[in-house]
Parts: C-alpha cells; structure tokens; sequence
C-alpha cells in the first residue's frame, strides 16, 4: 500500500533519517517506537509529505508521491493523520472541524457530511459536542474529535504522530480505546506511539527507529519477548 | 476673575468668530473632515486589500516544500519585497510628492492621488502587519489543513486568517489611526482635507491660531472615539475566547 524506497531526509547538515526502506500492506497496523530524536515522527510526517524527503521516494497505492508533478493535496485526502497537540481549529465549532475537509474537497455536500460527523461522533460518544467548540473540551475529548475529523474524509490509511502524549495520564485510555476499534475494523495504521501497551495489543508488526535507522522489526510478541539488538534491548530495559 | 474673563472673551471672541462662524466657515470644517475620513477608510481598504495579497504572497513563497520552489512566486515575492522595502523606507511626503509630480503630473483631482499615495504607503504597512498576524498562527493548524488534503489557498481562507485576524486587530487599529492622522500630508499636493481649509481659513483671516487649534480637537476628538471603539471590539472578540 505505501512502499518506502531508500528514504532520506536531513535538515541542514543533521540527518535525521537514513536511507529507509521499508512497505506497509493493507489493512497492517505499523507500531513505531524508539528514543526522541530517532526520526520516527520524521518518518510518518514523510509519509503525508508534510516534510519533503531528501532523497528516495515513497510510492502509495501505485502513485509515486514524492514525484513534484504529483497532486499531493488529492493523496493527502486519503491519508488521514492525527497530531500530538490535536490541532483541531479553534475557531469553528466542532462540527465545522469535521465537516469543513470533505465539503471544500468535493467529497460530500453539506448535509451529507453533518450526516457523517454526527454518525461518528456518535461512534465516539460524542454526538452531544457537535456545537461545541475545541477549547470547552478535554484534551481527550480534542484527540477523539481529531480522530473523527480524519476519519470523515473517508480516508484508507491512517498515521497517527504520539496521539497520546500530550494528554493527562487518566485520558489516554479513552483515546486508545477510540484506535482499537478503528484496528478491528480493519483500518491500515501506522502509529508512533510511546505506548507500549497499544503496541503489543494492537500492532500487527512493530519497528524500532533509532538514528534513522530501523534497527530491528517484528511481530509484537516476539519483539518485546525476545529483542535482538542490544540497542532494543536497553531500550525496551528503560521503558518497561 | 469676571472681568477678566470678559476682557478675554472681548479679545478671542471675534477671532473665533472669524475662524468658525462668518461665511458659514465651520461647514468648510466638516467638508474637511469628510475628505479625510474618506481618504482614510478608502486608503485603508486599498492598503487591506494590498497588504493582504503581498502577505499571502511572501508567505505562501516562504512556506514552499524545498525543491519545488516556483518560479513565478519566486518573482512575485521579489516585487512585494522590493515593494515593502521602498515603501517602508522613504517619507510619506515625498511619496506624495512622487505621485502628484512625477507619475500624474496631469492630474486634477489631488484628492484622488492621495488616495492612491496613502492607499500604496499603507499597503506596505499593513502587509508587515498581515504578516506578522499569520505567521503567529501554530504551524499545526496549517499541517492539520494541508494533511486533510485542503489546498493552500482553503486553509489560509478558513483556518489561518480568521485566527490570525484577532492577532492582527490591534495593530490594524494603529496603522488606521496613524493614516486618519497622516492623511493632513495631502495638504502639501493641495488634497483638500481638514489641514488645507484651516490654513486658507488662516491665510484668508490673518489668525492661524484659532483654526489650527479647532482642527487638531478634531483629530483628537476622532482618535478617542475610535480607539474606544478598537477597545470595544477587542473585549468582544476575547470573549469569544472565554466560551
């Protein structure tokens, strides 16, 4: 689905990721964990060419995406991505935030998409917000919204850059909860995430990034029982 | 202390009289003061309009993914440069001076060049202005814009502006108050605002004193009103925030 061929990317003379390579199939839920400064939200941003490589190319879905003639806003409509600090839009009620993407890109008309927020915030309890705005909610209630606003553009992947860890420790479960369900739904995810917990549970498949490398991967179970570097190894030490 | 008063009264009464009343002169006044508030609103949406569009042009310029930069913004940002800097850096008046004398030397109506003398300086100014107000939006609004895959130009119109707006008010607030005040230079290329009918009215008199005085109260008065009116609309706007 997206196939990562020989990545880089450096900012001035600090090179942040590697020469990565590395495909995620349909339907997988990509974990990445590793160190702060290791590249790995480097390399989701990459993903959605909110940070333009330096070399290599990323193809999604067959279409070569770091190719400059590429559109990139209609690749973006697909990919759905959800941020740290939420960025939900202070200024619009929560209903616009969901509604505003998938009217001015000419997927829905307005009724429809109104249709479609409250449907998922009903998903996510919280058909009761729609004309609420950002900043009267909780920074979990934020998460879950940004979520749902990604989510209404219908799109087949999702990336997801630390969605928890700027949220008080007691909010982290609901927002969590949130991204089960979309996995068992059947969602393609790739999450950067300091959660280990998620990890093991949800990922089909877990990378560990260090220095822009991916120093090792494997399936969640085997990854966390039995790590093979010795960089994953302290690593896994100091947070478990 | 009456007497005196009197006495006073005896020696400015006629000169204010000459100044305000005989020949209907206060209307002459208020003419003036319709000039300037015209030159002002009108020069101030020509500068909005202006400055808006050089803003979103350096922005949008200096935002570009490295490597596919383009060419025709690239040429586009250096006119805007060019256009701030020479703006930013030479006096009003001789701006107006280029205007009248040089570029429509032609020209009859002095009111008209100063609107489009003080309509390209405050350009500039609110340019910076704008700037400043969108670049002092979080870059994560425009990456969460730009990631649900709106355009460049959807994301500035829904999301950066309208937050970047408040930012902007209370400056826009000075540079309105500055130009209102500013646009007494169009006396200089015989614009006839509130400066040019007090000093005929002066000239014509004798006695600058009393219209000189009338019309900076008028300034003043203006000043005051509008920047209880900025204050007003900033509380309002802030409680927006306390939803």
């Amino acid at each position: 689905m997206i196939d990562v061929k020989n990545l880089s990317k450096s900012f001035g003379d600090h090179l942040v990721l590697d020469n990565i390579s590395e495909h995620i199939f349909p339907g997988e839920k990509v974990v990445i964990i590793g160190p702060s400064g290791s590249g790995k939200s480097t390399f989701l941003r990459c993903l959605n060419l909110l940070e333009t490589p330096t070399g290599g190319s990323i193809t999604f879905q067959g279409t070569e995406i770091t190719d400059p003639k590429v559109k990139i806003d209609q690749i973006r409509q697909q990919m759905g991505m959800v941020f740290q600090h939420f960025n939900l839009f202070p200024n619009m009620t929560i209903r616009k935030n969901i509604t505003l993407a998938p009217v001015r890109t000419g997927l829905m008309k307005q009724e429809e998409a109104d249709q479609t927020a409250k449907t998922l915030l009903q998903r996510v309890g919280l058909e009761d917000k729609a004309e609420a705005y950002p900043n009267q909610l909780s920074g979990g209630q934020k998460q879950r919204i940004a979520i749902v606003r990604a989510l209404a553009m219908k799109p087949k992947v999702m990336l997801f850059d630390e969605p928890t860890s700027a949220l008080d420790p007691e909010m982290v479960g609901e927002v969590l909860d949130v991204m089960k369900e979309l996995a068992r739904e059947g969602m393609t995810m790739v999450v950067v995430t300091h959660e280990m917990g998620f990890a093991r549970e949800v990922g089909s498949r877990v990378l560990f990034m260090d220095g822009g490398h991916i120093i090792e991967q494997n399936e969640p179970v085997e990854f966390f029982a039995h790590p093979k570097s010795e960089r994953l190894k302290s690593f896994l030490e100091k947070v478990l | 202390m009456f007497q005196s008063f009197v006495n006073w009264m005896d020696l400015i009464g006629p000169r204010l009289y000459r100044a305000f009343i005989e020949g209907d002169r206060w209307k002459l006044y208020l003419q003036g003061l319709g000039t300037t508030l015209e030159l002002t609103v009108i020069a101030l949406i020509f500068g909005v309009l202006l400055g808006l569009i050089v803003a979103v042009v350096r922005s949008a310029h200096d935002q570009q993914r490295i490597g596919r930069r383009n060419p025709v913004l690239g040429i586009l940002n250096a006119l805007c440069q060019i256009y701030t800097t020479v703006i930013r850096g030479t006096p009003m008046l001789v701006q107006l001076f280029i205007w009248t004398f040089v570029i429509f030397p032609s020209q009859r109506n002095k009111v008209l060049v100063a609107f489009i003398g003080l309509g390209v300086n405050s350009g500039a100014y609110v340019a910076e202005i704008i700037r400043g107000g969108l670049m002092s939006v979080d870059a994560g609004q425009s990456e969460a814009g730009r990631s649900l895959g709106l355009n460049y130009f959807d994301t500035m119109r829904f999301i950066i502006i309208p937050q970047a707006f408040k930012a902007i008010l209370p400056s826009l607030g000075n540079e309105f108050i500055t130009l209102f005040k500013d646009t007494s230079l169009a006396q200089a290329i015989g614009g006839a605002e509130m400066l040019y009918y007090a000093s005929t009215i002066g000239g014509r008199t004798f006695d600058y004193m009393p219209p000189l005085l009338g019309i900076a109260a008028m300034y003043l008065s203006v000043v005051i009103v509008f920047t209880w009116l900025q204050g007003k609309l900033e509380r309002r706007l802030r409680e927006s925030d306390r939803r």
